[in-house]
C-alpha cells in the first residue's frame, strides 16, 4: 500500500504573522496515489500556490508532516531536501524560467548534472528523446532565450522530466499560454500519466482545463473543501 | 564529475556578463601589476641606497680604541676594595692602535665558517698640499683585491684602475671631492703631508667617489704598504681588520663574541649604521601598504560586480535551487566565478608587473655619486610575485565569499512566486 502512495500530507498548517496573523493553511491532509493526475483549484489568495511551495520543500516554514515517496522531510537539511527534490520531483512554472545562457538541451540537462547518475552522452540522450516526445527535439541547440512561449514550456517540460521524478509539480503552467499551446500541455500531461505512469499535481485558476483532470482538490480561505 | 558542471555554469554565468568580469579581472592586473612594479622599483632603490653605505662597509670592523683603561690603580689596591673609588678626568695612557698578532687573528678568522672574508687596513692622517693650502684628508691603506671582492670597491672608482694602487708604487686613488679641488688628473704627481711632518710625493691612479660628498672630499685610498710607508711603521701594522660575514644579521651576536675573544674592540654594522636600516625599512612599510590598499581596492570591485551578477541571475539561481541544486552548489559557483577572475587577473598582473619593471629598468638614470648605475634600480624579487599573488586569491576569495553566500541563501519561493 504505502508503495502505491506518491505524496501525503498530514494536517499541515502555515500562518503569516506580518503585519498581522493570518492562517494561510488549515490542516490540510490529503494523499496523493502514483499515476494520478490532480489539480488544486481555489480563488486567487485561497492558499494554492503556497500549498504547493510546501509540497515542493522549498518552503519550510510550516507545522504538519510531509512525505514523499514516504520519506519523511521533517529535519532534514537544505541539502537533503535539495537532493529529494532532485530526484523525486518535477517542476513546471507559470513562467518558464529556462537558464537564458543555455541551449534547450542543456536546460533540460541541468538536473540530471545534478543529479549525476548517467554519462554526459547518456542523459543527452535521454534529454533529446525528452525533446522529442514534446516535438520540439528541433530546438535543441537552440539558446534558451530564442524560444516561444510555448516552446519553452514543453522545454520546461522535458526538464522537469530528465530525473524520472515520481511526482511533477505544475504551478499555473498554462497561466501564460495561448489556448492552443494551453491545449498541447495538457495533452502532454495527460499522456505522462496514462503511459508514463507519472504523478502530476497542478496548481490552476483555469477551471476548464482542471475539469479535464481525474482528480480536483479544492481549496478555500486555507482549508481543503472538496477531495 | 559534478564539479566539471558548476564550473560550466559558473563559466556560462561570465560569459553572459563578460565586459563586468574582464574589468574586474582588469582591474585585479592592474593592481598586482602596480603591487609588483612598486615593490621592485621601491627595494631596488632602497638595495642601492643601502648598498652605498652598507657593501663598503665591513660587517664588524675589529680594532683598538684609544680610551682610559676601566681598571684603574686604585681599584687594584687591597686598602681601598671595600669603598666606592671614583677618579675624575680619566686620561688615556699612550696605547698603540695597532692591533698585536694580527695575522693569527686573521687565520683564526679565515677558518671561522660564519666569516665570508677578512681584509685588514690602516688609515692615516694626511694633508693634501695645495699650493699654499692645506686640506684635511685621511688614506686609507687597503688591500686592494680583498676589498674589491669584499666591499665593491671596484664600483665606486669612477675614473682609472684600481689595480694600479698595488702595481704603481707610491700610488692613490684620490676621492672625487679632493681631486676636483686640486684640479688633479689622472696621472698627476700630488704631495701630502703626514701628521709627523714628513711630505710625499703620490701618483694619482684613479677617481673615488661614494655618493657622498663630505666623505669624497676627504678620503682617498692607498695600498696599504705605500700607507705603512707613509705612517713609517713596520711592515707587519694593522689598525682595523674588517670582517664580512655569511649573515649580516648575525653581526651584532658575533662583534660581542670576538671582542671577548681577542680583546679587541669590535663595532657591528647595525650599530654603526642604524639609521639606514630605519630609513629602508619606513620605506618598504609605506610601498606595502600602498599596495596592499590597491589589492584591496581591487577585492571591492569584484565584490561588487558578484553582487550585481547575483541580482541580476536571480532567476537562475532560483531555478537551480528549485531544480535541485543545494545552496553549497550554488556558492561554489559564485565563489568559483570570483576565484578565476582574481587568479586570472593575478597571473596576468605578475606578467604586466614584470614588463613594467623592465621598462622601469630600462629607463636612463644617471646619479653624478653613482658612477656604475645608468638606469632606474629594479629588485626583481620572487617574493614580490609570490606576496602579491597569494594575497590577491586570498582577497578575491574573501570578496566572492559575502556574496556568495547571498546567492546560496537566495529563497528560490519567493523570487518563483514573486513574478
Amino acid at each position: 500500500m504505502k508503495e502505491k502512495i506518491a505524496l501525503e500530507a498530514r494536517s499541515i498548517n502555515k500562518s503569516f504573522y506580518k503585519p498581522v496573523r493570518i492562517d494561510v493553511l488549515k490542516d490540510i491532509t490529503f494523499q496523493l496515489n502514483k499515476g494520478e493526475y490532480a489539480s488544486i483549484i481555489g480563488r486567487s489568495g485561497s492558499g494554492k500556490s503556497t500549498l504547493l511551495y510546501i509540497l515542493s520543500t522549498m518552503d519550510t516554514d510550516y507545522s504538519g508532516e510531509l512525505f514523499i515517496d514516504g520519506i519523511t522531510t521533517k529535519g532534514k537539511t537544505d541539502k537533503e531536501l535539495a537532493a529529494i527534490r532532485n530526484e523525486k520531483i518535477g517542476f513546471v512554472f507559470q513562467f518558464h524560467y529556462l537558464l537564458p545562457e543555455f541551449s534547450a538541451i542543456k536546460n533540460v540537462m541541468l538536473p540530471g548534472f545534478k543529479l549525476n547518475k548517467l554519462s554526459h552522452e547518456e542523459l543527452e540522450q535521454n534529454a533529446y528523446k525528452l525533446l522529442e516526445t514534446l516535438g520540439v527535439e528541433k530546438l535543441a541547440n537552440k539558446m534558451a532565450y530564442k524560444l516561444s512561449g510555448g516552446e519553452k514550456q514543453r522545454v520546461a517540460i522535458a526538464r522537469a522530466m530528465i530525473n524520472d521524478p515520481i511526482i511533477i509539480m505544475c504551478d499555473e503552467p498554462t497561466g501564460n499560454l495561448d489556448r492552443k499551446n494551453a491545449n498541447i500541455v495538457f495533452n502532454i500531461f495527460k499522456e505522462l500519466t496514462e503511459t508514463h505512469n507519472k504523478t502530476l499535481l497542478v496548481v490552476t485558476h483555469d477551471l476548464s482545463f482542471a475539469r479535464k483532470t481525474r482528480r480536483i482538490i479544492e481549496l478555500d480561505d486555507g482549508r481543503i473543501i472538496s477531495i | 564529475m559534478r564539479q566539471k558542471y558548476l564550473i560550466e555554469i559558473a563559466n556560462a554565468l561570465m560569459l553572459a556578463r563578460w565586459k563586468q568580469t574582464l574589468v574586474a579581472a582588469i582591474g585585479v592586473m592592474f593592481s598586482i601589476s602596480l603591487f609588483v612594479t612598486l615593490l621592485g622599483f621601491m627595494e631596488g632603490l632602497n638595495k642601492l641606497l643601502d648598498g652605498m653605505v652598507i657593501n663598503r662597509t665591513p660587517h664588524i670592523r675589529l680594532y683598538n680604541d684609544i680610551q682610559p683603561s676601566p681598571v684603574q690603580p686604585i681599584d687594584l689596591s687591597k686598602n681601598y676594595k671595600e669603598y666606592y673609588n671614583i677618579v675624575r678626568s680619566i686620561k688615556p695612557a699612550n696605547t698603540r692602535k695597532e692591533i698585536y698578532n694580527f695575522q693569527e687573528i686573521i687565520s683564526r678568522l679565515r677558518n671561522d665558517n660564519r666569516v665570508e672574508g677578512v681584509a685588514s687596513k690602516i688609515t692615516a692622517q694626511v694633508f693634501y698640499n695645495f699650493g699654499n693650502i692645506d686640506l684635511n684628508g685621511i688614506i686609507n691603506g687597503i688591500e686592494v683585491e680583498k676589498e674589491v671582492k669584499l666591499f665593491a670597491f671596484g664600483d665606486y672608482i669612477s675614473a682609472g684602475k684600481f689595480l694600479d694602487l698595488e702595481t704603481v708604487s707610491n700610488s692613490i686613488i684620490l676621492g672625487q671631492g679632493a681631486a676636483d679641488v686640486m684640479k688633479a688628473n689622472l696621472g698627476d704627481i700630488i704631495s701630502v703631508t703626514t701628521t709627523e711632518g714628513e711630505q710625499f710625493s703620490l701618483k694619482v691612479v684613479g677617481f673615488f667617489q661614494s655618493g657622498m660628498a663630505e666623505i669624497d672630499k676627504v678620503q682617498s685610498y692607498a695600498s696599504i704598504k705605500t700607507t705603512r710607508r707613509l705612517l713609517g711603521v713596520k711592515n707587519t701594522y694593522v689598525s682595523d681588520i674588517q670582517i664580512k660575514l655569511e649573515d649580516l644579521d648575525s653581526a651584532p651576536k658575533l662583534a660581542l663574541e670576538y671582542e671577548k675573544f681577542f680583546k679587541l674592540n669590535a663595532e657591528d654594522i647595525q650599530t654603526a649604521n642604524a639609521q639606514f636600516e630605519t630609513g629602508s625599512g619606513v620605506r618598504s612599510i609605506i610601498s606595502y601598504a600602498v599596495g596592499i590598499t590597491l589589492l584591496i581596492v581591487s577585492g571591492f570591485g569584484i565584490y561588487n560586480i558578484l553582487n550585481m551578477l547575483i541580482y541580476e541571475k536571480m532567476d537562475t539561481i532560483a531555478i537551480l535551487k528549485a531544480t535541485g541544486f543545494a545552496g553549497s552548489d550554488v556558492k561554489k559557483i559564485f565563489i568559483f566565478i570570483s576565484m578565476s577572475i582574481g587568479i586570472s587577473g593575478a597571473v596576468l598582473g605578475a606578467f604586466l608587473g614584470f614588463l613594467m619593471s623592465l621598462g622601469i629598468d630600462a629607463i636612463p638614470f644617471s646619479a653624478p655619486s653613482l658612477p656604475k648605475v645608468n638606469t632606474y634600480p629594479i629588485d626583481y624579487g620572487i617574493e614580490y610575485y609570490i606576496i602579491a599573488i597569494i594575497f590577491a586569491i586570498a582577497m578575491t576569495f574573501l570578496a566572492g565569499w559575502m556574496p556568495a553566500k547571498k546567492a546560496s541563501n537566495v529563497d528560490p519561493v519567493i523570487i518563483i512566486r514573486g513574478k
